[in-house]
């Protein structure tokens, strides 16, 4: 049987652009094994909660996306949000 | 060069000025992300996977090496110590802070550089020859007709909200080395018979979804009526370009709607309706003549003697002498050559460069090319005037900063996006890609002979696949990443599509795919042949056969 598969909300921080994933009201983490896993059914109610409080909102773009824990990590459904938890798959150039 | 006058400056001011307080108001949350986006793409600011990414404009590709050590400090001060040269002769810094912004945008402007019509639905940075002013087999310098256009292009208030963006190139040589036929308006520098100066221009060139090469408007247009009729062609697309389906709002598929005949009669009636305003925006004799001047050539040294020491250099090292081969073309000038600097060690990301190699290359810039660096549309720099005898000198001191790879136009010189490692359109990885096809083919590359392999992780085509000899198109397929192959590509004179040579394969099978192609085409080609040349006779049934046999 394949690993359940949970909801959890990322975005980029408003100052940086970072990536972040929310971990409770008003806090959100760089690391996504930091971040609220709900199930699926509970993901609306995730995503509005991760969208409320008062300007200005700490993350861009909050939106939903699926995940499976192994072990005490979460892995990211999707090759983009695998991209976006752990950076780019190349490396850059040393300054 | 063009260099700012007291006007450009006050506005650059004024704009970063305006641009502060709108960051500030951002953070300070009186503006929300949806007011707030539009001002930051008004000056190049994207968000993508990891962070801001910020689109620097480098006006035709020219950068003085000021402006060059001013991109550096940029890399270094502001983002992770690099930066990516793209195929629109810009350059993005994808390590951005929002906070940062301000002061990155005050730093580029104090070396005459900033963001402004980077993004947006609106003239894009106006391209052209890299050689341009250099090249022996140009009618003109294009670069004073670029800066032209590019004043008259900025903030222009009719057209700041056009049906989708817009790129112009402007070429004009006999060669055409800024792929023109890929733009949406093209202008093909010409001398009438009666040795008069004016342009070719063409409409409705794009990739993208639906790739079309642009089509004749106007065999000439004579220079005092370029922005007039130019104008003539942007309030047709202005008018009657689609606002209703983003796929169909470029004015490549209005021409393909219309038809080319059709087009034509639209912008000849408007250009015949313009009357007075013709006047207006004629371009009078002593107006181009003032730009011209702005791009006058440097004093260039006497250096007829200076063939003969080169040869002797490079009859004696034989790696020098294939830089030489690979990576310098032909200056008008006797005794100097423009040198192309690669920017694709095999094996690293194409386009990238370190903020110390763009010190590198400004030093050098300043001590042997007049401190004039040039951008191509494949991702590399040009020092566009060097004095032959300092040429092995400068081969030695590109070496020590891993730019002298001599693979100008091979194999490995490959054309690839940002890709998903970076890219929020991305649908599939490119660099990745792109470096290990340049791995495995750079020890055959010398024989394999020119070959252009173009590759974008999406169907947006900024990696130009669709024009490349091998063009490779990163897709997702139930998850996975998928590359579609296309071959025949050209972007040059003879700019052609690729054709499609079969169901797409998965990133493993990319590398024997190409590897079937290119020995397909070594079979194919005959004596003096080119990619193009062999695939123009054979058409594509062969490739699709080598790749059909060998499954």
């Amino acid at each position: 049987m394949d690993d359940p598969t949970f909801k959890l909300v990322t975005g980029n921080r408003l100052r940086d652009g970072a990536v972040v994933y929310f971990a409770s009201a008003g806090i959100w983490t760089p690391r996504i094994d930091d971040a609220r896993l709900v199930e699926e059914k509970d993901g609306a109610a995730l995503l509005a909660e991760a969208q409320a409080g008062p300007p200005p909102h700490p993350a861009v773009g909050p939106a939903l996306i699926d995940a499976v824990r192994d072990g005490d990590r979460v892995v990211p459904a999707t090759l983009r949000e695998k991209i976006r938890a752990s950076g780019p798959t190349v490396a850059y150039r040393a300054a | 060069m063009y260099r700012y006058d007291e006007f450009d400056r006050k506005f650059l001011a004024e704009r970063v000025a305006q641009y502060r307080d709108q960051v500030r108001r951002r953070l300070a949350g009186q503006l929300s992300e949806d007011e707030f986006r539009s001002l930051r793409l008004m000056n190049g600011l994207y968000l993508q996977l990891h962070a801001y990414m910020l689109r620097i404009s480098i006006p035709y590709g020219t950068l003085s090496s000021a402006q060059l050590r001013g991109l550096a400090e940029v890399a270094r001060r502001w983002d992770k110590g690099y930066g990516h040269f793209t195929t629109r002769q810009n350059i993005q810094f994808n390590w951005i802070k929002l906070e940062e912004t301000p002061d990155i945008l005050a730093h580029l402007a104090a070396v005459q550089l900033h963001g402004i019509q980077t993004s947006g639905n609106s003239f894009r940075n106006i391209t052209t020859d890299p050689f341009a002013g250099v090249a022996g087999d140009e009618i003109e310098d294009p670069r004073p007709y670029c800066e032209i256009v590019r004043q008259w292009a900025a903030l222009h208030p009719e057209f700041s909200f056009l049906p989708r963006k817009f790129k112009i190139a402007i070429n004009a040589a006999d060669a055409d080395r800024a792929a023109v036929k890929i733009h949406d308006l093209g202008l093909y520098l010409r001398r009438s018979d009666r040795g008069e100066i004016g342009f070719a221009v063409t409409v409705g060139g794009g990739l993208g979804r639906t790739p079309i090469l642009a089509q004749t408007v106007r065999d000439f247009v004579p220079r005092r009526e370029l922005l007039a009729y130019i104008s003539a062609c942007l309030r047709v697309y202005n008018q009657y370009g689609r606002r209703d389906n983003l796929f169909k709002s470029r004015i490549k598929i209005l021409v393909q709607a219309l038809g080319i005949e059709k087009m034509r009669q639209e912008v000849e009636d408007e250009y015949a309706a313009m009357g007075d305003e013709r006047e207006a925006l004629a371009l009078p004799d002593e107006a181009v003549a003032a730009m011209q001047a702005q791009f006058a050539p440097p004093a260039y040294a006497d250096a007829a003697g200076d063939d003969a020491e080169l040869a002797q250099a490079a009859a004696s090292e034989p790696d020098f002498a294939r830089w030489i081969e690979r990576n310098t073309r032909p200056h008008k000038q006797a005794g100097h050559a423009s040198v192309v600097i690669s920017l694709k060690p095999v094996g690293r990301p194409t386009g990238d460069c370190s903020a110390s190699q763009m010190r590198t290359v400004a030093d050098l810039a300043d001590e042997l090319s007049f401190g004039e660096v040039r951008v191509t549309h494949d991702q590399n720099l040009v020092l566009p005037h060097v004095r032959k005898s300092a040429l092995y000198d400068l081969w030695l001191r590109l070496g020590a900063g891993d730019l002298a790879t001599p693979n100008i136009g091979l194999a490995s010189d490959i054309i690839a996006c940002p890709g998903l490692d970076y890219c929020g359109l991305a649908t599939a990885r490119s660099i990745p890609v792109a470096q290990a096809l340049a791995v495995h083919l750079a020890g055959r590359e010398a024989a394999i002979g020119p070959l252009q392999i173009k590759i974008s992780g999406c169907i947006n085509a900024c990696g130009h696949h669709h024009v490349g000899h091998i063009g490779i198109l990163g897709l997702e397929k139930n998850g996975a990443e998928s590359y579609q192959i296309t071959v025949g590509g050209s972007d040059g004179e003879q700019a052609a599509l690729g054709g499609i040579i079969g169901p797409a394969v998965a990133a493993h099978e990319i590398t024997a795919t190409v590897d079937r192609l290119i020995d397909a085409y070594l079979r194919l080609r005959r004596d003096g042949e080119q990619f193009p040349d062999t695939y123009r006779r054979v058409g594509l049934a062969p490739f699709k056969e080598a790749l059909y046999v060998a499954r």
